[in-house]
């Protein structure tokens, strides 16, 4: 995703020449191609976040497009008071983007995972949240943000994820979810990284005779309202996949939603990261297995669910 | 680029900067007794750095408060918001009735400077150690886009407390934000306690020359000197500058100067009428 993420926002700081980029000292040499055509628009803004965030305001507010970037619990956690007053408070079109959503960095330990950021960043007001499932989900959601009025989180995972659309997405909508696979009998419903599990899940229920639906659920906040309504009324069950806490994440808008619209669920299960530190070593894919993360384990507790 | 023209060379007016620094302190002593609100003397300390800026140093057009090419001040210390707000009116940015409004349900006039809502006021403040950050990227958006305008920040001296005080010192340094001036009101109490009691500030203009800033002490209520080192951004030497301005908390008013209740405390009429005869005002 983060080379996609370079490429579009190259592309884009070509197209207009509001936009600027600001990195939290990363991503060596991944903003060559925009340093070498825009030198005066880049900032290595150092190992100084809550600055970068305020920077960021700064421009936003007299009429640059900024993009602030570095691993998510630096340019979310770690700023979050800059994001809330100096971004949100004043409406500032910054696009901040993270890269390393939810275990991607699981190797990294517990400092560099973040799984708590969706629940901080759509509390505040003003602020969309927007978690792409593939590479080109990225570029549809940088292209997107960039024109906004008004501020916008990318959530990325890291490098090297399946890509899942077969090309540009073109009618790439904040706030319209994807569908990636039709299905009759029950609904996954992913954010972010999760989605090539989700197919895989859908894929294993397929082997068992449910059908499933795959919708790429890109944006938390604003909440696409339809397809919740559709989706709710339509499946025997319905499920939200995120790599990120239960607490305060996708699924707790989605529940949150349900209740308000006072919508009755048939069956509704939502997977995502418990209330506690992930702290013992090891790769993604591990975190995901001894989470109960992946595709095969996700079916699993689907088919468990209905019978 | 867009080259804002001004006046650089002209002498300021030391004594009707000094009337007008009286006539600031008295509709803040107003506007605090009125509201009963919190802050007197900390909107007291800094009034003479808020009129060398708004009544000489400023290249500011109150009727269009959005001029892209309009200097940018910051007050970063938004808890001193009085001192802001009747600048602000007295400039002519709203009508200066709007004062009697200020902390009254429904207003526009809260607390601290809000985002959005009322011309003049550039930043939201009121949360320490964000004007500086906010204000670097004012300036290096005036950059990019050819722009010359100089952005002043007014911090507070318990505001150097925050650590992102010090990333945006550094970031500023090295960006050589030679338009960007920061004025430190060095009144030596924060909200509970002296400045120096509660984390070490001093050398405070040696902590800023160190950060790369090209920094120099000033007498903060010597209005004239304030107004001549104000304007004479950028000064020359390639950096930003810090203007380390010793003040006194809730100067102007005998009984409040140097007493730190006033950080909380607000006048009785009684005291109003006795701090009006102090500021030689009726």
């Amino acid at each position: 995703m983060r080379n996609a993420f370079a490429d579009e926002l190259t592309k884009l700081g070509n197209e207009d020449s509001r936009v600027v980029m600001l990195s939290g000292d990363i991503g060596n040499r991944l903003f060559d191609k925009f340093k070498d055509k825009h030198p005066s628009r880049f900032f290595n803004c150092g190992v100084a976040e809550a600055n970068m965030m305020g920077v960021a305001a700064g421009m936003a507010m007299n009429g640059l497009r900024p993009v602030a970037y570095t691993i998510t619990p630096f340019v979310t956690t770690r700023c979050l008071e800059q994001i809330r007053t100096d971004v949100c408070y004043h409406e500032a079109p910054v696009t901040i983007v993270a890269v390393g959503a939810g275990l991607a960095y699981s190797g990294l330990g517990p400092t560099h995972h973040a799984c708590e950021d969706i629940s901080f960043l759509r509390s505040i007001p003003n602020m969309v949240v927007i978690c792409p499932g593939d590479a080109f989900e990225v570029r549809g959601a940088l292209r997107a943000a960039m024109q906004q009025d008004r501020p916008v989180y990318i959530r990325m995972g890291k490098k090297g994820e399946p890509v899942v659309h077969k090309g540009p997405i073109v009618d790439f909508k904040i706030g319209k979810a994807i569908t990636i696979e039709e299905g009759s009998d029950v609904c996954l419903l992913s954010t972010g990284n999760m989605l090539p599990e989700a197919i895989e899940a859908a894929h294993r229920l397929k082997e068992k005779g449910i059908s499933a639906e795959v919708v790429s659920f890109h944006t938390v906040k604003p909440l696409d309202e339809d397809k919740l309504k559709q989706a709710f009324s339509r499946f025997k069950l319905v499920a939200t996949i995120e790599e990120h806490s239960l607490i305060g994440g996708f699924g707790a808008a989605v529940s949150e939603w349900l209740v308000d619209s006072e919508t009755q669920a048939k069956k509704f299960l939502r997977f995502g990261t418990p209330d506690a530190f992930f702290k013992k070593s090891g790769e993604q894919e591990y975190a995901r297995e001894v989470l109960g993360l992946t595709g095969h384990q996700i079916a699993d507790k689907i088919i468990h669910a209905l019978s | 680029m867009n080259v804002a023209v001004r006046n650089t060379a002209a002498k300021p007016d030391v004594a009707a900067l000094k009337a007008q620094a009286a006539k600031l302190r008295g509709k803040i002593i107003e506007m605090s007794h009125k509201a009963q609100a919190a802050h007197l003397a900390s909107s007291l300390s800094c009034a003479d750095a808020m009129t060398a800026a708004y009544w000489h140093v400023l290249n500011i057009d109150p009727k269009n408060p959005t001029d892209p090419l309009r200097d940018r001040f910051i007050l970063s210390k938004g808890h001193a918001a009085a001192a802001l707000f009747a600048t602000l009116a007295m400039k002519g940015y709203f009508p200066i009735e709007e004062l009697d409004t200020y902390c009254q349900d429904g207003g526009r006039l809260a607390e601290h400077p809000p985002a959005n809502l009322l011309p003049g006021v550039e930043a939201a403040t009121g949360s320490l150690g964000h004007g500086l950050p906010l204000g670097c990227g004012m300036a290096l958006a005036g950059r990019i886009k050819g722009e010359n305008y100089r952005v002043f920040a007014l911090l507070s001296d318990g505001e150097n407390n925050e650590g992102s005080v010090w990333e945006a010192a550094m970031f500023a340094a090295a960006q050589k934000l030679e338009n960007v001036c920061v004025v430190v009101d060095y009144n030596k109490w924060q909200a509970t306690a002296r400045s120096n009691e509660t984390l070490m500030l001093a050398p405070l203009r040696d902590k800023w020359a160190a950060f790369g800033w090209d920094a120099h002490e000033i007498d903060g209520h010597d209005v004239g000197a304030l107004a001549e080192a104000m304007q004479n951004i950028p000064n020359g030497s390639g950096k930003p500058v810090a203007l380390i301005a010793h003040t006194v908390k809730g100067k102007g008013v005998s009984f409040m100067e140097d007493d730190n209740n006033w950080h909380y405390r607000a006048p009785t009429a009684e005291e109003v009428v006795k701090s009006f005869k102090e500021l030689g005002l009726s």
